[in-house]
């Protein structure tokens, strides 16, 4: 822990260093404890394709994927995550190349607004990864931890059946990449 | 959120010493983070307990299967050896929360979340759970979540756990280790009701920290089935909740087990209404005598009157699912 003190010598500040990789890239940072991941996300690195929709793990908007499993970084604090690796919406893409969850997405029209689509699209990737989902009801019901009040749930569930094939494939070879 | 101070303890000990009674051990943190930014919880220090040796699943001396604390609800519900042996237990888990908060949340921390109570939720309004002696808003508001089971003058919430109610139809134990050192409790005396103390969730000590869940050998994998009735068909708390696991032989009952959620401020079992069936066919006869009485002496509230007969129904259609198998 670091903190500073102003001139009357009262402790103001108290922060934790982290190192934490996000989309591949190491960084350290220091964050308040009460800082969540999401915040640090949005407000202190920049990062702000991560939503922050409810901001108590009910919509799913803030969906990311921490050591490669989906969670809702609104319901948990950066300073717990020394040395984890993160890849949010932004690290999806392969530069210029969709990934293909982003590229069904888009086909399918899987969205209207847009708000809730980065949690989505990384929830619909975590699921890939998790293996357990096969059928439509399956989806469905897998999926339901990510909400969106437009209603777009008849093409989401379209884009996801047609991108898990694909985004098996590259969850196969990234996984190569890292060993 | 409050400002708080934050500890990170390698060893179990170590977490233990560092507890003072306005600290709170964080793991998943996915109820503790939401109680903190409600204001209902806020606590000085967190004790980040997630570096501690409590991540793996052993098998026992007598054949049952130890959980550390920290094994996650993913982890658990997805675990070859729970979906084998354990379906029930995998089920109960699978029917709660969403997929990202099952990554996060763990076991030990499944355990202790806090109940979903509207009024306790709602730092503006009274509540004896968060403020002894402020009064029970919900008794004559809004109570079409809450208990008719068990509740007191003081208090009529429930104990929202979906995994809890598998464990208490299992008779798991809950290992605990304090500054004293270690305990087990028996998973019907880890929680309890309200009573003149709605305030206590649990019987845990200050301090003490659970471990470990065992479950015993007896797995009732070949009958069990877990029903969940909820406004929404996913994603919610349950309105009633049933574990059911029977051993048959023939058509005969053995042993069986029904342990409801939803319905009190603890899961809800009456083993002596259970040893009643032992002997008898197993058909909607004898599960609607277990049902009426689990279910003596229930007393609902203004909205929630339904609840005592959804839950009889509830209760023999679950029974008569584990008769088929594992459901």
């Amino acid at each position: 822990m670091s903190s500073t003190k102003d001139h009357s010598g009262v402790t103001t500040v108290a922060t934790y260093p982290i190192a934490i990789e996000i989309n591949g890239k190491p960084q350290q940072l220091d964050v308040h404890p009460w800082t969540t991941l999401l915040d640090l996300l949005r407000e202190q690195i920049g990062l702000t394709g991560t939503k922050k929709g409810c901001d108590h793990g009910q919509c799913g908007a803030c969906t990311v994927l921490l050591n490669g499993k989906r969670i809702n970084s609104c319901l948990t604090i950066a300073v717990m995550h020394d040395g984890a690796s993160l890849t949010t919406v932004e690290g999806l893409a392969s530069g210029d190349d969709l990934h293909p969850m982003q590229a069904a997405f888009v086909k399918h029209d899987a969205f209207q607004c847009g708000y809730c689509t980065p949690g989505q699209l990384c929830s619909a990737v975590g699921m890939t990864a998790e293996g357990r989902a096969e059928t439509s009801d399956e989806l469905r019901e897998h999926m339901s931890g990510n909400l969106c009040r437009c209603g777009a749930y008849p093409n989401i569930l379209s884009a996801i059946e047609e991108a898990m094939p694909a985004t098996r494939e590259q969850l196969a070879r990234d996984k190569g990449v890292s060993r | 959120m409050n400002p708080f101070t934050y500890a990170r303890p390698t060893g179990i000990d170590e977490a233990v010493s560092l507890f003072t009674p306005d600290s709170r051990y964080i793991a998943g943190g996915t109820n503790l983070l939401d109680l903190m930014k409600e204001n209902i919880t806020h606590p000085e220090q967190l004790i980040d307990i997630t570096r501690l040796p409590l991540k793996d699943i052993e098998e026992t001396a007598n054949g049952g299967l130890r959980i550390g604390a920290l094994v996650s609800n993913s982890d658990l519900a997805w675990d070859a050896r729970i979906e084998q042996h354990y379906p029930l237990l995998s089920k109960a888990i699978l029917a709660g929360a969403s997929p990202q908060l099952r990554n996060m949340a763990t076991t030990g921390g499944n355990l202790l979340q806090r109940t979903r109570c509207y009024y306790f939720y709602d730092a503006d309004t009274p509540c004896n759970k968060r403020e002894p002696g402020s009064g029970c808003p919900a008794r004559d508001g809004l109570n079409r979540i809450h208990a008719i089971l068990g509740h007191s003058q003081q208090c009529i919430a429930v104990h929202p756990s979906d995994m809890c109610v598998g464990l208490a139809a299992l008779d798991a134990t809950v290992i605990v280790k304090g500054r004293d050192g270690e305990r087990r409790i028996a998973f019907a005396d880890f929680h309890r009701l309200p009573g003149n103390e709605p305030e206590r969730d649990n019987t845990l000590a200050d301090g003490e920290l659970v471990t470990a869940v065992e479950l015993p050998a007896e797995n009732f994998s070949t009958h069990c089935a877990y029903l969940k009735i909820r406004d929404r068909q996913s994603y919610a708390f349950a309105l009633v909740s049933v574990a059911a696991a029977l051993q048959l032989d023939g058509g005969v009952i053995r042993n069986v087990r029904v342990a409801l959620g939803g319905v009190a401020h603890k899961p809800w079992r009456i083993p002596e209404a259970e040893a009643l069936l032992v002997g008898r066919p197993a058909d909607k006869a004898a599960f609607g005598e277990l049902a009426d009485a689990l279910l003596a002496g229930a007393i609902g509230f203004n909205d929630n009157q339904f609840k005592i007969e959804l839950a009889r129904r509830a209760i023999v259609r679950a029974l008569s699912d584990a008769v088929e198998g594992a459901v």
